[in-house]
């Protein structure tokens, strides 16, 4: 059922601060400003037969903060994304997003972006990004109106009547990240949403998401296997083991906020971080 | 002269008409493979029905039969054929509604999908040859029973491909709409139904070439016009001639119902043709 207590989510409504359980409002990580819980994993499993996919989760992220997971391939970690959505059940544990812990509650707070576009290809780059707000009842012609404006921020400026064939894989990306976020959902849960593009295109799109986010703070859980991407998007990254995934260990990453995706990689801290992260992912598999 | 006067105006506005030459030229170049054979065909048919002494009642030559066609085509064809066409389209027509809502109705429900699916697997099975006798015995020699049975002949291929295409969209997709707001019907409108459109094209191009198999099908059972009554009409008096150009009429009818289709898809869902050749 729906939870009672829903806040308003969708069509871009500001949202109201969330408090912990014992009304204290809970530490924000390193970028501070919004207070509150986002999420809380709570002793979460996932059994798919006999093989346990995720065993014993404990997560918490605060409003407005980003978590990343890096672990090898085949640890769980889309599982995880998937049932803090509301698209899966937990076999065991609780999972609480803003203040819904039911599945259909947490689907509608969640937004869920996976690693391929999939855009739909008879639309162009505005009916593609207008989807929810045609989902949500909106006429076609004010949608597309509404995220007009997002176009251009987006890097697509141009292109807003050209079809997903017709663009490259990091604009295709882009289209899909608007998609999701004209959604308007608090809660964005991103599974390696760069995984399928080049190097150059991926950096590209890492340092583009990082000052997206700080434009417009979400809480957001990114789930990857690449350290570096970890570190430079994540204010938190926890290090997942494959089967069964567990969380062995979590770093703060306190890096300086500004600056490029090249002077961070180069900094002795970012350096010390990935090392150390690359090494325990060694051990764990 | 007049060759090197019209020369030098050539070269400013000759880009987009030399393209739509080239075009044209692709064109040609690719039909040239079925006139080849078809040329050839048409000239061993000729030697044969002239050369070999075969009866006119057996494999009459072709400019006999078209002869007979240009005749017969103000008095008889030509009636005919217009009331064969109405049963190809109409049938058609109404085989592509029922065909797209049963397949809706088979996407949505597993219940309706698992008591219908036998159904209409057993329902190819029914000789259509049998049955069309019947229908005209219930409907008479109207146009209904004509109607009835091109649709049962064309139905199964648009089913069967809707079907496959509704079910054919990514399933990760399926997820990502339920995170967008996307209920069930917005799911259905925005992503299946057009993501099934491809197939289902492709299996109203097969459908479009049974069509004139099925009118004819239900002319033979009892009409009193229309290209297969012709046919009943002209085999025992041996007019051999007149039963082939009615059978190359249905076939020129095939091919332009399959071309309309063909240019129908292409309008309709263009993206389609990305990847394809």
């Amino acid at each position: 059922m729906v939870s009672t207590s829903g806040s308003p989510v969708g069509k871009g409504v500001p949202l109201p601060t969330h408090e912990h359980a014992d009304g204290a409002p809970a530490p924000g990580w390193s970028r501070g400003g919004a207070a509150g819980t986002g999420l809380v994993l709570d002793g979460v499993a996932r059994r798919f037969g006999q093989t346990v996919a995720v065993s014993g989760v404990h997560l918490e992220v605060p409003l407005h903060g980003r978590l990343t997971i890096v672990g090898p391939s085949g640890c769980g970690k889309s599982t995880l994304l998937g049932m803090i959505c509301g698209l899966d059940e937990p076999d065991e544990g609780r999972i609480t997003v803003l203040d819904a812990d039911t599945a259909e509650g947490r689907l509608r707070r969640c937004a869920w972006m996976p690693q391929r576009d999939l855009l739909l290809p008879w639309r162009d780059v505005l009916g593609n990004a207008a989807l929810a707000l045609e989902n949500q009842g909106i006429r076609r012609h004010a949608a597309r109106e509404q995220v007009a404006h997002l176009v251009e921020r987006f890097g697509l400026a141009g292109f807003e009547e050209r079809l997903p064939h017709q663009l490259s894989g990091g604009m295709r990306q882009r289209v899909s990240f608007l998609r999701t976020l004209v959604a308007g959902k608090e809660v964005l849960l991103l599974d390696e949403p760069f995984g399928a593009l080049d190097s150059i295109t991926r950096a590209d799109l890492q340092q583009w998401l990082r000052s997206a986010l700080d434009a417009e703070p979400r809480t957001t859980v990114l789930v990857t296997h690449d350290v570096e991407e970890a570190l430079l998007i994540g204010e938190r990254v926890a290090v997942m083991s494959a089967r069964p995934g567990r969380i062995v260990a979590q770093f703060d990453v306190d890096l300086p906020q500004t600056g490029s995706r090249r002077e961070l990689i180069r900094h002795p801290e970012f350096t010390e971080l990935r090392d150390e992260i690359l090494s325990l992912l060694e051990a764990v598999t | 002269m007049s060759t090197t006067a019209t020369r030098p105006a050539e070269p400013a506005g000759a880009v987009p008409s030399r393209s739509r030459r080239a075009a044209a030229g692709s064109t040609i170049r690719r039909s040239l493979p079925a006139v080849g054979i078809l040329v050839a065909l048409a000239a061993i048919w000729e030697a044969v029905s002239h050369w070999f002494g075969v009866p006119d009642y057996v494999l009459p030559s072709l400019d006999r039969i078209w002869s007979t066609g240009v005749a017969d085509w103000p008095g008889t064809l030509a009636s005919a054929t217009w009331v064969t066409t109405q049963e190809v389209l109409l049938g058609f027509l109404l085989s592509v509604t029922v065909a797209i809502l049963l397949a809706f109705a088979l996407h949505s429900s597993r219940v309706v999908r698992n008591a219908v699916y036998p159904l209409l697997i057993g329902s190819q099975a029914v000789p259509v040859v049998v049955i069309a006798p019947v229908l005209a015995i219930i409907f008479g020699y109207t146009i209904t029973p004509k109607l009835i049975v091109v649709a049962l002949i064309c139905f199964f291929p648009i089913v069967v491909n809707t079907i496959d295409g509704l079910g054919s969209v990514d399933p990760d997709l399926l997820k990502v709409m339920r995170t967008l707001y996307g209920g069930r019907w917005a799911t259905l409108r925005r992503v299946e139904a057009p993501a099934a459109l491809p197939s289902m094209f492709s299996g109203l191009r097969i459908a479009a070439t049974y069509a004139p198999i099925g009118a004819v099908f239900g002319e033979y059972a009892g009409s009193q016009n229309g290209l297969g009554y012709v046919m009943v009409q002209a085999i025992p008096q041996l007019e051999t001639d007149l039963v082939f150009a009615a059978i190359f009429i249905l076939t020129v009818e095939a091919i332009l119902l399959f071309i309309a289709v063909s240019v129908l898809e292409r309008i309709v869902c263009p993206w389609a043709r990305e990847g394809k050749r």
